[in-house]
């Protein structure tokens, strides 16, 4: 792999940015929204309910955690959807750059704007909510891992499912996160899901990070061979999404899509 | 005499979709400082050709070998040497005149990248929107534009696909002087698209004509026109384009009738 090529399409995006506010804003607003948002409903929660039960690690950490895997997930599909709407992909897949370093400066864009993302939201959380994932302190990062796998897959995936289908397919990517969520256990412990939505739970990496993060909260034992099994999964499909991305990169360039590419065209 | 080398060799090619063959056993080499052009009628397989040649179709059949190295094993050793201008692919909008050409001076790893391209802003008469958006420019300076992204390189194959569409003619006779230039200089190789036979005339050292999918005919254009009675590379054209029109074993079967 040439890092001037993967270097190429990051700068492309870099370039994006600082020639265009409207872009940048959204990486935080929207962020600073869900935290403010479910931070109050937070201390709403801990005022009237006298369980003793602290709801800001539980839910406003969760709200925190998923956000930073929708981040990640739209931080790829961002950079691959500004080559969908400039109609790029000709220009550049006409060029000795390969599908994996492309794939790679898309990644690469999407982990920046995201840990800026959730550098942002933990500033905001501490400052006005005094959650601090502090506490956790290294034993965070294998959580932080596999949700950050997981959305480069999903990105990836997303990727894909748009060359595959045309631009107007991306109003398919968009709702993912809101799709997987009431099976990833992001607000409640998986056991009180129906038998077979716990079925699709124990397939998503994240149903393990939110289930170890809330033990881990609540004092107990962080559950590690869980993690592991989350950990390997999103491994997994960050492969397969990466094979998926490629295989339909062979069909778009065996049917002439790569050349052609737009809504009109793709069917 | 030893026999130079081929820049472009392309060798039976063939693409299908479905049951349409849109190229059809073509084959051609383009020499290191030849200009060869590519002309037929609208849908006759040239973009297709082209395409193929750039890596972003592949072909049902055939062999395309750029300096010699195969396109299909070598995709990005191939490419390297190898750059395009399309009136149908224009440059991101939203980046800047010397943004994009940077993004594609990277992607081709051109060293002394802000003098090259100090350089091409200067030959094709940029400078003054280096940082102007892609987008907002004239069509006949996209045009430049994209002639510049296709030189970043200093390619060895170029190809160009009706690449003064929308330039006035002055600035297009510039831009043709250019690349001959850059021809004879550098011992690039270029094929050629265009339905502007004066210019065709003008720059090409041989051209093909291709239809449904197959050459018809190829030599130096000014010979084949007169070998062919006819008044202009203009004529010769329509009068080819009718004849393959009108060519029984050139036509499709008619499509059987629904029971």
């Amino acid at each position: 792999m040439s890092p001037s090529r993967i270097g190429a399409i990051v700068m492309r995006q870099l370039y994006l940015y600082r020639g265009s506010p409207q872009r940048i804003l959204p990486m935080f607003a929207w962020v600073a929204i869900d935290i403010l948002l479910w931070g109050f409903i937070t201390r709403y929660l801990n005022q009237v309910s006298h369980s003793g039960f602290n709801f800001v690690p539980a839910l406003l950490g969760a709200v925190l955690l998923w956000d930073f895997l929708t981040r990640i997930m739209q931080g790829v599909t961002m950079a691959f959807f500004e080559d969908v709407w400039s109609r790029n992909f000709l220009n550049f897949f006409a060029t000795p750059l390969r599908t994996s370093e492309y794939l790679s400066g898309l990644v690469l864009i999407g982990v920046t704007t995201s840990l800026l993302g959730l550098a942002a939201m933990l500033a905001l959380a501490w400052a006005a909510f005094g959650l601090s994932f502090l506490s956790l302190g290294a034993a965070l990062a294998p959580f932080l891992m596999v949700l950050f796998l997981t959305g480069i897959a999903l990105g990836i995936f997303g990727a894909g499912v748009v060359l595959r289908l045309g631009p107007a397919s991306e109003w398919l990517i968009w709702p993912i996160p809101t799709v997987l969520s009431p099976f990833a256990g992001v607000f409640y412990p998986i056991t009180v899901l129906p038998a077979w939505m716990q079925l699709v739970s124990k397939a998503l990496p994240p149903s393990y990070v939110f289930e170890g993060m809330r033990r881990g909260v609540a004092g107990k034992p962080i559950p590690w061979d869980q993690l592991a099994i989350g950990g390997v999964l999103s491994v997994a499909y960050l492969l397969l999404a990466c094979a998926f991305f490629a295989a339909i990169y062979r069909y778009a360039i065996r049917t002439g899509l790569i050349a052609r590419y737009s809504a009109e065209s793709v069917a | 005499m030893t026999a130079v080398a081929p820049i472009l060799s392309v060798q039976n090619l063939c693409k299908s979709f479905g049951a349409l063959k849109a190229v059809d056993g073509v084959g051609f080499d383009v020499a290191p400082g030849e200009i060869v052009g590519l002309l037929g009628p609208n849908g006759a397989g040239k973009t297709t050709t082209i395409n193929m040649i750039l890596g972003v179709l592949a072909p049902t059949s055939g062999r395309i070998e750029i300096e010699g190295v195969d396109l299909k094993t070598q995709r990005t050793r191939a490419l390297q040497s190898t750059n395009f201008a399309a009136v149908y692919a224009p440059l991101p909008g939203n980046l800047t005149v010397e943004q994009n050409l940077t993004v594609f001076g990277m992607i081709y790893s051109v060293k002394n990248l802000r003098a090259r391209i100090d350089e091409l802003l200067a030959d094709f008469d940029l400078a003054r929107f280096r940082r102007t958006k892609a987008g907002v420019l004239s069509s006949g300076e996209q045009t430049r534009l994209s002639l510049a992204k296709a030189m970043i390189n200093r390619p060895r194959l170029l190809l160009l696909d009706e690449p003064t569409a929308s330039i006035d003619p002055s600035t297009a006779r510039d831009i043709r002087a250019a690349i001959s230039a850059y021809v004879d200089a550098g011992h690039c190789g270029v094929l050629w698209t265009s339905h502007n036979m004066y210019e065709v005339e003008a720059v090409c050292d041989r051209v093909m004509f291709l239809s449904r999918g197959k050459v018809l005919l190829q030599g130096d254009p000014r010979q084949l026109t007169k070998d062919h009675g006819a008044a202009s590379l203009d004529d010769l054209f329509v009068q080819v384009a009718h004849e393959a029109l009108h060519d029984a074993s050139l036509v499709p079967p008619p499509p059987v009738a629904a029971p």
